[in-house]
């Protein structure tokens, strides 16, 4: 079985909006959703620089046992896939009569694993830590506190893969659907956004420390980046055959044409050319693509000196000679990480459904691998009909997907 | 700790805490049939009891509390 998959609800709650509408209106602005986390630096912290977020007050959404199982980026989730569900015409009712499955990328959750084990280590009694903690601190906590809220009971489990973890949901659902064995899958990513569960990355002095001017820290293929910003919030899709689709009378967002995939096999944390050229190649080839059908390339580009430049490498390669339009999104959001590879599939979306790419915001001087590239620093309104998004993790795990505009 | 404290105590977190409707809350209401807790909810109510009471709840003493009598019983008990 080869079934046509698409994208029939997209949802999104992050540092450029709370819903798809604030989220379009700040690509195409070119905003930035960086700022100062004075925390930080009460911590130890090298960099008080992070996304921007507002815990979203779930009290009148939600009821208490719904809400109990559920940390920071679990309520980043469910923001962004009620959306997400009502953007694809999916209500409850039609939840309870069909099979939905989940495919989530999380690969943390710090704040309750950290609060569980102080508490127990203070009372040495492990009753007081309630109901809530064991469902909130399980790297499945997303896709285990979704599943039970909308009654899925389809394919079930979280993607941990680094910072390509929602990247490869949408990977796996989309083999799922095309192969036969799920009609929908809600797939998506989401980030906690906290201090705590940054500290350890800080310390690999991986961030930027440009705190004199936020907005302008995320910088990828700019000569003068110094390190990304960790950000968070959280993305959802509908993914979902296009037979499905197309018999629901859903507005379909986009059709997912290849999913590609590698692993660098090499250094835990600095990245490669070769890894990322391969799963390049390898979602083109799925797609059926040459590298000139491509309009529109998402970059992976955190802002980090070595990772911009591997992946400069790696599209060059691939890119070279199309002069595929390229930005990084990071630049305005900064790093999404688990929840990356969904969000960035979502502002791709945007901006094949708009008619624009949005900006590598900050990009004013190139250096000498990225200025062989046609990086896009100004927001350019043009129509595109397929985009390619990246998305790469520590470990040298590596995901690339095309989506296309849908056409019959 | 007079018994209409324990009870104003126990009325107050259950309408807080497990957002449940005053107008179900009395004597002789089922704490799973009327009142709508499960078994996590229990897990909570040893947190709450030790905090507000301050006494250790065993959870296998909990499982012949069936209305909220019967909680107000063993808090009584146990003060």
């Amino acid at each position: 079985m080869n079934r046509r998959v698409v994208i029939s609800g997209v949802g999104i709650y992050s540092v450029l909006g709370k819903n798809i509408e604030e989220v379009s209106k700040s690509l195409y602005n070119g905003t930035s959703g960086i700022g100062i986390d004075s925390k930080r630096k009460e911590l130890g912290f090298r960099s008080m620089l992070t996304g921007i977020i507002e815990r979203p007050n779930l009290k009148k959404l939600l009821n208490r046992r719904q809400r109990i199982g559920l940390p920071e980026q679990g309520e980043y989730a469910f923001m962004a896939t009620a959306e997400a569900f009502e953007n694809a015409k999916i209500d409850m009712d039609f939840l309870e009569k069909n099979e939905v499955g989940i495919l989530y990328g999380n690969d943390s959750s710090s704040i309750p694993v950290i609060e569980s084990i102080d508490r127990v280590r203070e009372t040495k009694d492990t009753t007081l830590l309630g109901s809530g903690s064991i469902f909130q601190s399980m790297n499945s906590t997303i896709s285990m506190n979704l599943s039970v809220i909308y009654k899925l009971r389809g394919i079930n489990f979280t993607v941990s893969g680094a910072c390509a973890s929602s990247s490869h949901a949408v990977g796996m659902a989309y083999f799922l659907i095309k192969h036969g064995y799920q009609n929908i899958v809600l797939c998506g990513g989401g980030q906690e956004v906290n201090p705590e569960s940054m500290g350890s990355f800080d310390g690999l002095s991986a961030f930027s420390v440009r705190h004199d001017q936020p907005n302008e820290a995320s910088r990828p293929f700019d000569k003068d980046r110094d390190g990304l910003i960790p950000s968070g919030g959280g993305a959802s899709l509908v993914v979902e055959s296009l037979e499905s689709a197309i018999a629901r009378g859903a507005d379909i967002v986009a059709e997912i044409k290849g999913y590609g995939f590698s692993s660098n096999g090499d250094h835990i944390s600095v990245p490669n050319q070769e890894g990322p050229t391969i799963s390049l190649e390898r979602c083109l080839k799925d797609a059926n693509m040459a590298a000139k059908q491509i309009d529109y390339v998402n970059a992976h580009a955190t802002s980090t000196p070595v990772g911009d430049t591997m992946e400069a490498r790696a599209l060059n390669a691939v890119f070279g000679d199309s002069k595929a339009p390229i930005s990084s999104t990071k630049s305005m959001t900064g790093h999404e990480m688990w929840m990356g590879g969904a969000s960035e599939l979502i502002y791709s979306s945007i901006m094949m459904d708009k008619s624009f790419i949005a900006p590598n915001i900050n990009l004013v001087t190139p250096d000498e691998d990225s200025e062989r590239l046609n990086l896009i620093a100004k927001t350019t309104e043009k129509e595109l009909n397929t985009v390619l998004s990246n998305s790469f993790g520590f470990g040298g795990t590596n995901s690339s997907i095309i989506l296309s505009k849908y056409s019959k | 700790m007079e018994r209409s404290e324990i009870k104003n105590i126990v009325v107050e977190f259950l309408i807080d805490e497990f957002e449940i409707e005053q107008d179900v809350i009395a004597d002789d209401a089922h704490l799973i049939d009327d009142l709508g807790l499960e078994s996590l909810d229990f897990v909570d109510i040893v947190v709450i009891i030790e905090k507000e009471f301050g006494f250790k709840v065993k959870r296998e003493e909990m499982k012949d509390i069936r209305v909220l009598n019967d909680l107000y019983d063993y808090i009584e008990k146990n003060m």
